[in-house]
């Protein structure tokens, strides 16, 4: 029996309301338990300790990324390393190569990593590259809301069928949830057009409103441990934060089948503009904070920028386009059949340039002006708005006001009047920044419920310990801190030490099966069937995602509300 | 007897996976539909390297698959300078397995995409590539383009299963609604279906593609009467056709990506399309030959970052083709040892590349004697992919699927030949580490 004890360590595990106290925690055969006997000792002398790290939405893996990759070898020179005794060879900065991304979380203390965009014909590859990631675990969320499948029982309105199918998806591309990204917007691109909230699409006949609430409501009809994970429509541009709201709105009655929000939206950044044009660009992020204040239905993330050079990527295929059209840079784009879509477009984030400053002003304003940490979660919506070891720049931004005044005095002079940036005093203390970075993001996945995000008794033996103090206050340590941990302990083994990935088991891929009825799988499958027999270039029989892409399966059950 | 349905080709980048075949005594017996010809001389098998073998006085002398394996791992242990080499008509495993045992010797690994849409990977670092799965051609596209390709003969199943002929959801009439251009320097079996065919000169794509962009872009008043053998009038004809188009698709092949300008055509080839994106719907995509040059390149890249012509001497990985593709290190006779796998640079690469090639010790891992088997001095018989094995490939577009197994072999497949020789290799070093 593998044994650890980590003894004299400052303990942040804010699913168990443990606050800055000093306690051991014990780990045998890789999970936390009360006591240990003969254990190996880790002394954190002090250190801030954390559970694993859990990020509910990056791209890390399959088909975008990889074609991120591939027309960015500019961006593979970056981070090269060799090999090692230990680790294979590293590439990439804003789009690393499958190792990289391992040994970068886990230097960061994560264990857990959500593949927030997974295209359903092509979830094999998702499941590829997520395999060939070392020591994480993972999952991935299948696009769900551009399906012709999904549209036409939107606007039949058969909900149950609808639930059949989502439910078949999700099992087929071995998915964690629904994902929805510029719903109606990516199959209009088929056409080279996109649409808002309220637009009909042509053919399907329905609008962006009716599929998010009519997923909303299939979601609901299993005990998923997650919520629709929603990429609202009209992603950066001017004045979308009225959209924003409105896409609230749409899902406030709906009740959830567990103890979780009915709808996380993701990269809220994007999401909280203000202004009519370029110019007159401005932040909302106090009305998009002032709306998750007021109402419990709803939860974000930040998608907050890093400055620097990054490579965007989305199945939001238009907005790419309209990215490209703004940069003239290079940009490739993959529509899916029956799907949905993707597009990729480097860019950079410039201080010099105001838009880009409200940019960096509006991801940091959301988490200073929401109130209740548990309804946000800290992501870069890697690598969109800056690649995810940004994390710790952001955390330490969080942490010092004086270093949010130092970063604006280096940035565009528009931060001071067309954002409230500079004249908010709140700073994070470490135990909001562990709700932000691992228990609000563990809870709205549903996965504290399997061992993710917490330090109960029970829970996986995944520790981050901080090479801090816990009244350590310097903005540059804490970012320092954060970067490269101490120790990465995951499953009970010693992953990271000082900064140095110093093992790198596998990593275990996440799962859920909703269970449906039968009598309505079958009801739906005759469509679904037709879909291949007509429309599909790929087979019935060819498309489920087979056993073996996932060799490391956690699997979780969803049944059919009661 | 047993029918076995939704087979999937190993042969070409069109990845057919709607075959059915017969199998009886453990043979593949009849293909019953859905398959090329090509197609189905694969699936029913054709003659095969019988053993393993080693060379001995110029002599190719059958050995065990130990004997062979240990062989294999002396070579590439002691080289100083290895190329591992081809990747494409193998599983995305076995691939896997290849970059892994590059890192451990320090080789360089090059797949057949540097002789082949190399100059396409090239075009798309530097603009990108605007492109769709083949579903979304076979259900929208109504104007479709091959240039410097002929799928009626070598994709015998595209225009079928994809593009012209194929009916989808907004295509229900199939090619009565459609229109086809075909671009070739000459005449094939495709472009006498073509209702418009532009017969252009030997090397002169670049011209013809930024003629097409100027007057996409509204500068006919630049454009000469004749471009690269092509009329003004046709050029015209052909915008209009594409403006018109709902959403329109270029298709191109080794003619565009290895004449004149090389990978510079693949530039402007994506160039007009983006000119032809500011008035409708258009996508483009390269005709990949093997059916999973498009997987080593996803596999190479996530692995290294990089998609072909990759150095690992240094621990990292390293990109520049025209430095690093196999050719040229062959022809500066650089390397001094390679492992070839699942491809035939005996057949395909140029003269001088070969010559060295000839001179080097060479591993070769393939079901099937070719060229490259006359001077290799390792042979590894091995499980035909598709047939005897398993494994993902990724089709043109790159989505994955997954080849079927349909009788067993005494062939092991790719992807443990591999590993054998990586652990043997390792033991090797370890024990001179000692």
């Amino acid at each position: 029996m593998a044994e650890v004890l980590i003894k004299n360590g400052v303990v942040y595990d804010p699913l168990n309301g443990v606050k800055g106290e000093k306690k051991d925690i014990c780990i045998r055969d890789g999970k936390v338990v009360e006591s240990v006997k003969n254990p190996k000792v880790i002394d954190a002398e002090g250190r801030v300790v954390m559970p694993g790290g859990v990020d509910i939405h990056s791209h890390i893996a399959g088909g975008k990324v990889n074609s991120g990759r591939l027309f960015r070898p500019e961006d593979g020179r970056k981070g090269v390393e060799a090999k090692t005794k230990v680790c294979r060879m590293q590439s990439g900065y804003s789009v690393p190569n499958t190792f990289a991304t391992g040994y970068r979380y886990a230097r960061m203390g994560y264990t857990f990593v959500m593949e927030a965009a997974m295209p359903p014909l092509a979830a094999r590859h998702t499941h590829e590259e997520l395999v060939d990631i070392p020591i994480l675990d993972n999952a991935a969320l299948p696009l769900l809301d551009n399906n012709w499948m999904t549209m036409e029982y939107v606007k039949s309105g058969d909900m149950d069928l609808l639930a059949a199918y989502m439910a078949w998806m999700i099992k087929a591309t071995k998915g964690f949830g629904v994902k929805i990204v510029n719903p109606g917007g990516t199959e209009m691109w088929g056409w080279g057009k996109n649409c808002s909230l309220n637009d009909s699409v042509p053919t399907f006949d329905v609008t962006p409103a009716e599929i998010i609430k009519g997923l909303a409501e299939a979601n609901e009809k299993f005990e998923m441990p997650h919520s629709i994970h929603v990429h609202t429509n009209m992603l950066g541009h001017p004045g979308n934060f009225e959209i924003t709201k409105e896409t609230y709105d749409l899902v406030k009655g709906i009740k959830p089948e567990k103890d979780r929000q009915v709808m996380h939206t993701t990269h809220t950044q994007f999401h909280s503009y203000g202004g009519t044009n370029w110019g007159d660009f401005e932040s909302k992020a106090d009305v998009i904070a002032d709306y998750i204040n007021q109402n419990d239905h709803a939860t974000i993330d930040l998608g907050s920028i890093i400055l620097g050079d990054t490579t965007t990527m989305t199945a939001d295929g238009p907005m790419e386009y309209s990215l490209y059209q703004i940069t003239g840079r290079k940009w490739t784009n993959h529509d899916v059949e029956l799907e949905t879509g993707s597009g990729i477009t480097p860019f950079l984030y410039s201080g010099k340039s105001p838009v880009n400053t409200i940019q960096w002003a509006i991801g940091q304003e959301l988490a200073l002006l929401v109130k209740d940490p548990w309804k946000l979660a800290l992501t870069t919506d890697h690598p969109n708005a800056g690649p995810f070891i940004g994390y710790p720049i952001i955390i330490s931004m969080l942490m010092s006001k004086k270093r949010r005044d130092e970063s604006a005095e280096d940035m565009h002079k528009v931060i001071y009047d067309r954002a409230e940036y500079c004249s908010i005093d709140r700073e994070y203390d470490l135990y909001e920044i562990a709700i932000i970075t691992r228990g609000m993001a563990a809870k709205a996945l549903g996965l504290h419920e399997h061992g993710k995000g917490h330090l109960g008794v029970g829970a996986d033996g995944d520790v981050a310990i901080y090479d801090m103090s816990p009244e350590e206050r310097d903005a540059g340590k804490i970012q320092k801190a954060f970067l490269n941990t101490k120790y990465t302990i995951k499953g009970g083994q010693i992953v990271v030490k000082d900064g140095e990935v110093v093992a790198t088991p596998d990593g275990k891929t996440y799962f859920v099966t909703p269970e449906c009825d039968d009598t309505l799988t079958d009801e739906m499958m005759v469509k679904l069937k037709d879909k291949f027999d007509r429309y599909y270039t790929v087979t019935y029989n060819n498309y489920a995602v087979q056993d073996a892409y996932v060799p490391n399966p956690y699997e979780i059950k969803a049944p059919w509300r009661s | 007897m047993v029918e076995v349905t939704d087979v999937v080709c190993s042969l070409c980048g069109c990845v057919c996976d709607d075959i059915t075949v017969e199998v009886e005594d453990n043979k593949v017996t009849k293909v019953k539909k859905g398959a090329c010809s090509v197609g189905k001389s694969k699936l029913m098998g054709h003659n095969r390297i019988k053993s393993p073998a080693i060379r001995v006085n110029g002599e190719l002398k059958d050995c065990s698959y130990d004997e062979a394996i240990k062989k294999a791992a002396e070579i590439l242990a002691a080289s100083r300078r290895p190329l591992l080499y081809g990747w494409s008509s193998t599983v995305c495993e076995a691939d896997k397995v290849g970059v892994e045992l590059a890192e451990e010797i320090g080789a360089v690994i090059d797949n057949t995409a540097s002789v082949c849409h190399g100059p396409s990977v090239l075009a798309i670092q530097d603009v990108g590539l605007p492109s769709c799965t083949l579903g979304e051609v076979k259900n929208r596209a109504d104007l479709i383009i091959y240039w410097g390709a002929n799928p009626a003969e070598a994709h015998a199943n595209h225009m079928k299963r994809y593009s012209y002929v194929s009916k989808g959801f907004w295509t229900e009439e199939g090619k009565k609604a459609k229109k086809l251009v075909i671009v070739d320097v000459r005449a094939t079996k495709t472009s006498k279906m073509a209702d418009v065919f532009l017969q252009l000169e030997q090397g002169k794509d670049y011209l013809v593609f930024s003629a097409l962009r100027a007057i996409l872009y509204g500068h006919a008043d630049v454009v000469p009467d004749e471009v690269g053998g092509v009329s003004k009038k046709d050029l015209l004809e052909t915008v209009e056709m594409m403006k018109a188009a709902k959403f329109g698709m270029t298709f191109f092949g080794m003619g565009v990506t290895h004449t004149g300008a090389r990978h510079n055509n693949i530039v402007n080839a994506i160039q007009m399309t983006r000119a032809a994106h500011t008035h409708t719907k258009f996508s483009i995509m390269p005709m990949r030959g093997h059916y999973n040059v498009a997987g080593i390149n996803q596999v190479c890249t996530w692995e290294t970052g990089f998609p072909f012509a990759v150095d690992l001497t240094r621990g990292y990985a390293w990109y520049n083709p025209g430095e690093l593709s196999a050719t040229d290190l062959l022809i500066r006779q650089e390397c001094d040892a390679a492992l070839v796998i699942a491809s035939d640079p005996g057949a395909h690469f140029p003269g001088e590349s070969i010559k060295h090639l000839a001179k080097i010790p060479v591993i070769q891992i393939d079901p099937f004697p070719n060229p490259t088997t006359e001077f290799a001095d390792v042979v590894f018989p091995v499980a035909v992919s598709g047939v005897e094995a398993e494994g993902n490939v990724y089709r043109m577009d790159n989505i994955p699927i997954r080849l079927r197994k349909l009788i067993d072999s005494d062939y092991p497949p790719d992807e443990e030949i591999l590993k054998r020789i990586l652990d043997e290799v390792r033991a090797i070093k370890e024990k001179e580490e000692k």
